[in-house]
C-alpha cells in the first residue's frame, strides 16, 4: 500500500478492482486487522474511531466484516458452536443480551434462507470439506448472522458458478440497508452485474489510481487494465 | 557414579520384597541386579532421564506402606459422575475391605492367588521397571473375568497415595479374561499430599477369545509425582483392546504400553492426549506386535506443550513374517506453544510380511495462525479462539473414551485447561 484515500458512507457500495498484485487483498486484510501487515502511516476512521488501534476481534465487534477469499477449514470446531460464540461475543460488546440456544437457532434458520445454505453443512466442522461455492455462501451466511456495518467481500465471486454467484449476490443485496456499507474487492466486472456499486475504484501498485461510477467497471471489462497501467506508469516516469 | 548411588538405594528396595511369589521375585531380582537402572544413553530411555530424575529425587529407598482408607475417603476421591465399581489401592496395595464386591468377577489380593503367573506377560527382562516391580511389589490385585461376562458398568482402579517422604509405590495388577467377555477399566490416581512420590506400576492382561477390554487412564498429578508404568496385554483371536491415556500433569510420566496380537481378527487401539505445561515431562512408549494374519492396530497420540514441558512419543509396530493382511496405522501430532517446549517423536516400524497396510505419520507445529485470525475476524477473543482451536485438536482423542461419565470428566478438565492461559 502506498497511500489509500477512500471514504465510504453508510448505505453505499464501493467496488475495488485492479490487476493481480495491485494490493486489493492487502487492503482488505489491513482493514480486518491481519497481524502480518504493519501500517506505517495514516489512519482508518470507522464511525470516528481509529480502527488501527484495535485487535481483529474488536474490529469485528465494532462492525467490520471480512468475507475471506479463502475461508479456512477448521476441523473439530463445529460450525454452530463457532457461530454462537461469535454472535454472542459481538452482542455482548454491543450491549445486547446473549442469545440462548432457541433464539440462536431461530436466527440461524432465518438467515440460512438468505443464502440457501443447507443445514447439513452447518452440522459439520467449520468449512471442512465444503466446496468452494459452499465456503463462499457460508461467508455471507456468517455476515448475515453478525450484522456488520461495513462488509468487505474479498474476491467473493472467485470460484463461483453462475447460480452460486446469483445466490451469494442476492444474499448481499438483501442484507443491504441505509445504515450499512459494502466494499467489494474483485477482479471481474461480472459480480457487479448482480451487486450494483455506487462507486468503482481502480487499485494499482498500492494506490487508487482511478475512481468512477459503475460505468468504469464496464469500461475495464471492455478495455482491460493496460490503458490505466500505461497512464500511471508513464506519469511515474515523467 | 550417580548410577551407583541409585543402584544402592534401589538395591535396598528390592531386598524388602512383599508377600509370596518367591521364585518370580528372585528371577526378577537377578535380572535387575544384572542390568541395573537405565544408563544415561540407554536407547529406550534416551529422552527420559529417569535414572537421573530418581537419583535426585529418592532420598531413601523406602517402599510406602498401605495406610488406612475410610469409605468416606473413597467416596470423596472418586471422580464426579462416576457410575461403576471401585477397587481401592492404598499406596499401591489393594484394599479389599473398602473396595466394591463385583459379583460377576473373581477378585482377590494377588498374594492370595499363588498360581498367578506374574511376569509371564510383562516380562521382567523387557523393561527394568517391570523387573523392579516384580522383585519388590508389596501386594496387588488379581482379577479373573469368567466367560461371557459383559459388565455394563466400568471398574475403577482408585489409587490413593499418601507418602511421607519420597517413597516408592508399586501397584501390581493381573487381569485374566475368559472368552466372549467385555469389561472397561478406568485408572484414577489421587495424591493426598504433595510429598514426592514415585509410582512404578505393572498391569498384565491376559485376554480370552473374543474378549473386548477397554482401559482408560487419567494422569493429573502434582508436580512432585513421577510414574513409570508398564501395561502389557496378550490378545487372542476375535478380540479388541482399547487404551486411552490422558496426561495432564505430573513431574515425569513414562507410559509403556504393549499389545501382543496372538490371534487373528483382533484389533489393538491406542490413543493418547498429553497437555503439558510447567516442566512436565510425559513419555509414551507403545509397542504393538502383529504375530498372526488378519489383525489391525490403530494409534493416535496428540500433544500440546507449553512452557518448558516435554513430550516424547515412541511407537513401535512389529509385523511378523506370518502376519499377512495386517493393517497398522499410527499417527502422532504435536503443537508447541512455547519456544522452550520440546517434543521427541519416533515411529519405529519393523515389517517382515509383504502383504500389509501400514502407515505412520507425525507432525509438530504451532497453532494455525490463519485459523486463529479467521475466528478473531468473527469477533471471538484471541484467548477463546486459541482455546477453541486447541480443544478441536485435543477432542479427536477424547472421542475414543467409551465411558460417558469419564469422558465428560476428562473433557471438562481439558476444557478448563485450554480455556485458561494454559
Amino acid at each position: 500500500m502506498r497511500g489509500i484515500n477512500l471514504e465510504v458512507k453508510a448505505g453505499e457500495v464501493h467496488a475495488i478492482m485492479g490487476p493481480n498484485g495491485s494490493g486489493k487483498s492487502t487492503l482488505a486484510s489491513v482493514l480486518a486487522g491481519r497481524e502480518e501487515y504493519k501500517v506505517t502511516e495514516g489512519e482508518v476512521l470507522f464511525n470516528g474511531k481509529n480502527l488501527l488501534e484495535y485487535s481483529p476481534e474488536v474490529r469485528a465487534r465494532e462492525g467490520i466484516f471480512l468475507a475471506f477469499q479463502y475461508p479456512v477449514e477448521i476441523p473439530g470446531v463445529s460450525s454452530t458452536n463457532f457461530l454462537r460464540t461469535a454472535v454472542n461475543q459481538v452482542r455482548e460488546y454491543r450491549g445486547l443480551e446473549a442469545l440462548d440456544a432457541v433464539k440462536f437457532l431461530t436466527l440461524m434458520k432465518e438467515k440460512m434462507k438468505l443464502v440457501e445454505i443447507d443445514k447439513k453443512l452447518l452440522s459439520r466442522s467449520l468449512n471442512e470439506g465444503f466446496s468452494g461455492g459452499e465456503k463462499k455462501r457460508n461467508e455471507i451466511f456468517q455476515m448475515a448472522m453478525l450484522d456488520p456495518k461495513l462488509s468487505i467481500l474479498d474476491e467473493t465471486d472467485s470460484g463461483l458458478d453462475i447460480d452460486a454467484l446469483k445466490i451469494v449476490s442476492n444474499g448481499v443485496n438483501q442484507l443491504k440497508t441505509k445504515d450499512n456499507a459494502t466494499i467489494l474487492v474483485t477482479h471481474y466486472q461480472r459480480l457487479l452485474d448482480y451487486i450494483v456499486p455506487d462507486y468503482v475504484h481502480v487499485l494499482y501498485k498500492g494506490r487508487i489510481v482511478k475512481s468512477g461510477s459503475k460505468e468504469l467497471a464496464l469500461e475495464l471489462e471492455d478495455r482491460g487494465y493496460d490503458w490505466i497501467k500505461e497512464a500511471v506508469d508513464s506519469e511515474a516516469t515523467v | 557414579m550417580s548410577t551407583l548411588i541409585q543402584q544402592n538405594k534401589i538395591n535396598d528396595l528390592i531386598n524388602h520384597p512383599g508377600i509370596g511369589f518367591e521364585s518370580a521375585r528372585n528371577s526378577a531380582k537377578e535380572i535387575f541386579n544384572k542390568q541395573g537402572m537405565p544408563a544415561l544413553k540407554a536407547e529406550e530411555y534416551k529422552f527420559t532421564s529417569i535414572t537421573k530424575k530418581l537419583d535426585s529425587f529418592l532420598t531413601n529407598s523406602l517402599q510406602a506402606k498401605a495406610f488406612e482408607v475410610s469409605v468416606d475417603r473413597v467416596k470423596s476421591s472418586v471422580f464426579e459422575g462416576f457410575e461403576g465399581d471401585v477397587l481401592v489401592f492404598s499406596n499401591g496395595v489393594y484394599q479389599p475391605s473398602v473396595s466394591d464386591k463385583i459379583k460377576e468377577l473373581s477378585i482377590s489380593s494377588i498374594s492370595a492367588a499363588a498360581d498367578c503367573p506374574i511376569g509371564s506377560i510383562a516380562k521382567p527382562e523387557k523393561d527394568i521397571f517391570c523387573a523392579l516391580n516384580q522383585a519388590s511389589f508389596q501386594d496387588g490385585v488379581f482379577i479373573s473375568i469368567p466367560d461371557k461376562v459383559k459388565l455394563e458398568r466400568p471398574v475403577l482402579f482408585l489409587f490413593l497415595n499418601e507418602v511421607s517422604d519420597a517413597q516408592v509405590i508399586q501397584p501390581r495388577i493381573w487381569i485374566e479374561s475368559g472368552d466372549f467377555s467385555e469389561v472397561t477399566f478406568i485408572e484414577q490416581t489421587v495424591q493426598l499430599n504433595d510429598s514426592p512420590t514415585f509410582v512404578n506400576k505393572v498391569i498384565e492382561i491376559k485376554g480370552g477369545i473374543n474378549t473386548h477390554l477397554h482401559h482408560y487412564r487419567l494422569q493429573n498429578e502434582g508436580k512432585n509425582y513421577i510414574e513409570v508404568s508398564n501395561i502389557e496385554t496378550d490378545l487372542l483371536k476375535d478380540s479388541t483392546f482399547n487404551s486411552v491415556v490422558i496426561s495432564l500433569s505430573g513431574d515425569m510420566l513414562r507410559n509403556n504400553l504393549t499389545i501382543n496380537i496372538l490371534g487373528s481378527n483382533s484389533e489393538g487401539n491406542m490413543y493418547g492426549l498429553y497437555l503439558l505445561n510447567g516442566k512436565s515431562h510425559v513419555d509414551n512408549h507403545t509397542n504393538v506386535d502383529h504375530t498372526v494374519p488378519h489383525s489391525e492396530s490403530n494409534e493416535l497420540y496428540k500433544g500440546i506443550m507449553a512452557d518448558y514441558s516435554r513430550g516424547v512419543f515412541n511407537g513401535k509396530i512389529f509385523v511378523r513374517q506370518d502376519a499377512q493382511k495386517t493393517n497398522a496405522f499410527q499417527q502422532n501430532n504435536n503443537i508447541l506453544l512455547s519456544e522452550n517446549a520440546v517434543v521427541n517423536t519416533k515411529p519405529q516400524l519393523e515389517i517382515w510380511a509383504d502383504d500389509v497396510k501400514c502407515s505412520h505419520g507425525c507432525t509438530t507445529g504451532q497453532l494455525d495462525e490463519e485459523a486463529l485470525f479467521y475466528l478473531q475476524a468473527r469477533g471471538i477473543g484471541k484467548l477463546q479462539a486459541k482455546g477453541l482451536l486447541l480443544y478441536a485438536f485435543a477432542g479427536e482423542v477424547l472421542e475414543h473414551i467409551g465411558d460417558d461419565p469419564f469422558k465428560k470428566y476428562c473433557t471438562q478438565l481439558v476444557e478448563n485447561r485450554l480455556g485458561s492461559k494454559f
